[in-house]
């Protein structure tokens, strides 16, 4: 069997911010190079691993999209040696403080976020979270050499390297959502140890933390006649409760709700109940915040579903996930896209 | 190029109702290539240069369209209640004047406040175009009007309403002016509906489906009494774009017009703008996808009638797209 | 202000609406509107397809080279609830599909899932409550769907609720749920029965309005038209104000016939559009409004942005109390967008492409 975590840890050491993601882009072609028929990067840096089925000319297409960029920051202003910096998508200020990261510069420059004291911070913040303007980066080295190494624009990585923990599960930051990369892998590896009448588009998409345009953009190359998104999902845990979030490492979600075509959620729910693979429905009432969102309305429209996998502590540098859920991910995509009849569109209808 | 820059801002073009504009623009450009069209939301799409091998399609994009109000309400004394097109700020409205695309004018003012400091909301503010009645009033529901403030020419630098995006508009027209040769075809879009969503750039994007992307804008300044925290002065360049709150720009772009600049000499600055975006937004997510990227002019006071930009900054912007659109580009 | 030259409604009209009205469709889950929209066609033996998203796409030629297409919109979809979790009971938490003001939903009556099952929203007794605590709204993590002790497992996760208000006429005005835009939707179809001769008319019956006007995209990328109209309604705030000082934001006005859009939050109209809708009007002695200018947005919003940009307004019949449990429409207000929209597909064509923006 195919094993994703030396692959995921791979992935997970390197950047490839919102907008940046050529350095893990190529590594993800490596790991997919074998298990595909082609792969294609798009103009905004999609990467396409393509597998061919078996069906007639012209054969349908399944886009299996899951986005490779990561969260982070950006500097903002170089300031007596120090950095300034914003973010680069949803990045909470209160885990910055003593946060070791790497500054993208003219090199890659370790550094380090530090929270000025009381008494350089205005009065307002007092003992409040101190805002991420007000935080810097110190990357250790003269003003002369930081102003000379450092300007304005350059990403910023986390530098948290993935620790394996008990039970088969890695934290790490970015598994949001290159476990769902992994998951990908999986599925590739997998279709090409069995037959599939329908092409197959598994694609690593860019921005989607930010603007969401590998998703928006992607359909446009593909053409596809399904469209599928993978992400992550809130996993119960500390801070994370309610009906918004699942169980951790009790299986995979399958989204539901406007995203969601049910013909589309019915054909996957059928493999993963044929094949014994545990997951929940995630209910969404409007958007699901995923890359599905986008595929669903692109063009005159595609049938569409997202599926997720569970992990805690999301946009944080130690997010964590079973990797159990990722091997679950990657077998319900690999069999269901088996499953496909070469006129299963045709027979899609609306059970009004 | 100031009296073109003065002719255009004079001109009267709020989102939606640009052909005033429009019809400059054509006048303008109409000498430097024969190859215009108006689209179906009203762009304005000039093409020039013939694609040699190893040439690109290049959309470039300057929005014509500036921020004003449309009438809401005429009440029982004449007087107008408004809403805003764009980004209209009220602490810019009071004691401020407008014109109605009809001619007439209007000065804002303010109801009583129960507190003479607090900023007003729109809801607060009115219209009165000097009518004592609705009956006397031609104005009504859904009329549209700018806010009006003469153009002037401090030397280096220059004030005016709607410097966004006209001196975009200014500087393609003075680049088409000097472009003799190009590799590329070049795609000048005179864009529409910008201030309300960048939704001329999304159409004529589709239309044109180009390999690249840049738009022309200002952008603010971080260089004035207690302004926010901000990278970019008047003065020191036109300002390369890393990214907005809309859109980052394709890193190989801002590369490319980082070696440009730096080979020919020309003044530049990196721009992170933490609020705002451009064109370049709708054109990047266009089809399957078009790197884009932006050029923007530093601008004092942006979105109030008296913005300013530096001289220096339009010219250099200039230099730096003309060496752009001269030679080959491979990212 | 109701116009002498307008015909009353038809029985046959008010027994669509009334249909459509109390039929379940909210965003994402439009399946019962749906069915009533397909039967209707099938009746007149119009054919349609169902896109991707379950938009109803209709493509009505008249058969002449060249003719305009115009597109008209108008939603199926209405706000609603969707059900996000079991608790003990017969008690399901739920969340708001599109906009709805919190307060409105405290003691009222819902139908639940493809099944209907009715169920309730209760409040706290108020003998239970402080008086300060009575001047804020109940939040939506308090407020509870109640199927009744016998309900536990009833309904799952995921399934939608709408309000379980019956559709009523009184000869002058409707009241129901969902008039926002079932009114449009029985408009559409009325206008079908009579297709236009001389261009091509391109009616879609929309998903998705509410939640970000997903449905008309598509609808428009696929039919591609030379212009598009949104049917729809839109609130009309004109009560009186608190003080007795004159309203000067009432959206629209009951009475005061169909409303055009110059400007929303998502569209600023083709003024090509706008001035052809008013002469037709005017010719027609139809009594019309401007809606005034500010946010909110219809279907033409995601209309005009596809493919090369596709000129586009909106018109909507004034209602009250869009978005809550039962909006009021006037029965003149709907026969002057009836006659209004008939004289615009008798008179639009090509010439207006030719003219200035």
């Amino acid at each position: 069997m195919y094993d994703s975590l030396p692959f995921l840890k791979k992935i997970l050491a390197l950047p490839g911010l919102s907008g940046y993601e050529s350095p893990v882009r190529q590594v993800i072609a490596d790991e997919w190079g074998p298990f595909v028929d082609e792969l294609q990067t798009s103009r905004l840096g999609n990467l396409y691993g393509i597998r061919r089925g078996t069906a007639s000319e012209p054969r349908p297409r399944i886009l299996l999209a899951a986005h490779m960029d990561a969260i982070g920051l950006m500097v903002t202003q170089v300031q007596n040696g120090f950095i300034r910096f914003t973010r680069i998508g949803g990045v909470d200020p209160r885990i910055l403080p003593g946060q070791k990261v790497i500054v993208h510069g003219r090199r890659d420059l370790p550094g380090v976020i530090g929270q000025p004291s009381p008494r350089l911070l205005p009065e307002f913040i007092g003992k409040k979270t101190v805002p991420m303007e007000y935080l810097l980066i110190d990357v250790g080295l003269s003003t002369e050499e930081t102003r000379a190494l450092v300007r304005t624009g350059d990403p910023i990585s986390f530098a948290q390297p993935p620790i394996e923990l008990t039970d088969n599960t890695l934290a790490g930051h970015t598994l949001d959502n290159r476990a769902s990369v992994a998951a990908l892998s999986v599925c590739l590896h997998e279709l090409s140890t069995i037959r599939h009448t329908w092409d197959v588009w598994a694609v690593a998409t860019v921005q989607e933390e930010e603007t969401l345009a590998g998703a928006i953009t992607s359909p446009y190359d593909v053409r596809p006649d399904i469209a599928v998104a993978i992400d992550v999902t809130f996993a119960k845990g500390p801070g994370g409760g309610g009906y918004k979030t699942v169980p951790f490492g009790k299986g995979i979600t399958l989204g539901w709700g406007p995203n969601t075509h049910p013909a589309i959620f019915e054909v996957f729910k059928k493999v993963a109940e044929h094949l014994d693979i545990p997951f929940q429905t995630e209910v969404s009432p409007a958007q699901s915040g995923t890359d599905a969102m986008d595929l669903q309305v692109s063009g005159a429209g595609l049938p569409s579903l997202y599926i997720s996998i569970p992990i805690r502590y999301m946009h944080t540098p130690v997010e964590l996930v079973s990797m159990k859920d990722i091997q679950r991910a990657g077998h319900l995509l690999a069999q269901t896209v088996a499953s496909l009849e070469a006129d299963f569109v045709q027979q899609i209808r609306w059970e009004d | 190029m100031k009296e073109l820059i003065q002719q255009l801002v004079e001109t009267t073009g709020p989102s939606g109702y640009e052909s005033k504009v429009r019809d400059l623009v054509i006048e303008n450009i109409s000498r430097y290539t024969k190859d215009v069209k108006v689209d179906a939301l009203g762009n304005v799409i000039a093409h020039m240069g013939n694609k040699k091998p190893g040439g690109l399609s290049i959309m470039l994009s300057a929005h014509m369209d500036e921020i004003g109000v449309i009438v809401t309400h005429v009440d029982d004394n004449g007087f107008l209640r408004f809403t805003t097109i764009g980004g209209v700020r009220a602490v810019n409205c009071i004691g401020g004047r407008v014109q109605f695309l009809n001619g007439l004018h209007g000065v804002i003012f303010v109801e009583k406040l129960e507190n003479a400091n607090q900023v007003p909301t729109f809801d607060q503010l009115y219209i009165d175009c000097g009518f004592s009645t609705r009956k006397e009033c031609p104005l009504q529901v859904g009329d549209l009007a700018i806010f009006e403030r003469p153009f002037i020419d401090m030397g280096k630098r220059i004030v005016s309403k709607a410097l966004d995006d006209r001196i975009g508009v200014a500087i393609q027209i003075d680049v088409m002016r000097q472009l003799k040769q190009t590799p590329h075809d070049v795609f000048f879009v005179f864009s529409t509906q910008e201030e309300v969503g960048t939704r001329g750039a999304t159409t004529s994007a589709y239309g044109i489906n180009p390999d690249l992307g840049i738009s022309i804008d200002v952008t603010v300044t971080g260089d004035t009494p207690k302004s926010a925290r901000m990278s970019v002065s008047l003065g020191k360049g036109p300002a390369i774009k890393v990214r907005d709150s809309g859109m980052l720009a394709d890193p190989r772009l801002v590369q490319h017009f980082i070696q440009i600049a730096e080979s020919k000499k020309i003044p530049y600055q990196l721009e992170v703008l933490e609020g705002g975006t451009t064109d370049a937004r709708a054109i990047q997510t266009s089809r399957a996808g078009v790197p884009s990227g932006s050029i923007s002019i530093p601008c004092r006071y942006v979105h109030s009638p008296s913005e300013m930009v530096d001289m220096d900054d339009v010219e250099n912007a200039v230099r730096l797209i003309l060496s752009f659109l001269s030679d080959p580009i491979n990212l | 202000m109701t116009s002498e030259q307008t015909k009353p409604l038809s029985r046959h009209f008010i027994d669509l609406v009334e249909k459509l009205s109390n039929a379940s469709g909210v965003s994402g889950a439009e399946g019962e509107v749906r069915i009533v929209v397909k039967e209707y066609l099938d009746s007149l033996k119009i054919p349609y397809r169902v896109d991707a998203l379950g938009n109803v796409l209709v493509e009505h030629s008249c058969g002449k080279p060249n003719a305009f297409r115009l597109m008209l919109a108008a939603h199926m979809d209405e706000v609603g609830l969707m059900i996000v979790e079991e608790e003990e009971g017969g008690l399901y938490h739920f969340e708001i599909v599109g906009g709805i003001d919190l307060r409105v939903l405290p003691g009222k009556t819902v139908l639940v899932g493809k099944q209907r099952i009715p169920a309730i929203i209760g409040a706290k007794p108020i003998h239970l409550t402080e008086p300060d605590e009575r001047k804020s709204p109940i939040t939506l993590e308090n407020l509870r769907i109640d199927l009744g002790p016998g309900g536990a497992g009833k309904v799952k996760p995921g399934e939608r609720a709408v309000f379980s208000t019956e559709f009523h006429d009184n000869g002058f005005s409707f009241t129901g749920k969902a008039l926002d835009d079932r009114l449009g939707v029985a408009i559409l179809l009325t206008l079908l029965e009579n297709p236009p001769e001389n261009i091509d008319l391109l009616a879609a019956f929309t998903t998705q309005e509410e939640i970000g006007l997903r449905g008309a995209r598509t609808a428009a990328y696929a039919f591609n038209p030379d212009a598009a109209i949104a049917v729809d309604a839109t609130p009309a705030n004109d009560l009186p104000v608190w003080n007795d000082d004159e309203n000067i934001g009432y959206n629209t006005r009951m009475g005061f016939g169909p409303a055009l859009y110059v400007a929303d939050g998502y569209t600023l109209s083709d003024p090509r559009l706008v001035r052809l809708v008013q002469d037709c009007a005017q010719k027609s002695s139809i009594p019309y409004q401007i809606r005034q200018p500010g946010g909110g947005g219809t279907d033409a919003g995601s209309i005009h942005k596809q493919r090369e940009g596709i000129p586009s307004m909106s018109i909507s019949v004034p209602i009250r109390f869009a978005h809550t449990p039962c909006s009021v429409a006037w029965h003149s207000d709907i026969a002057g967008m009836v006659d209004l929209l008939q004289s615009v597909l008798h008179t639009i064509n090509n010439d207006i492409l030719a003219l200035p923006r």
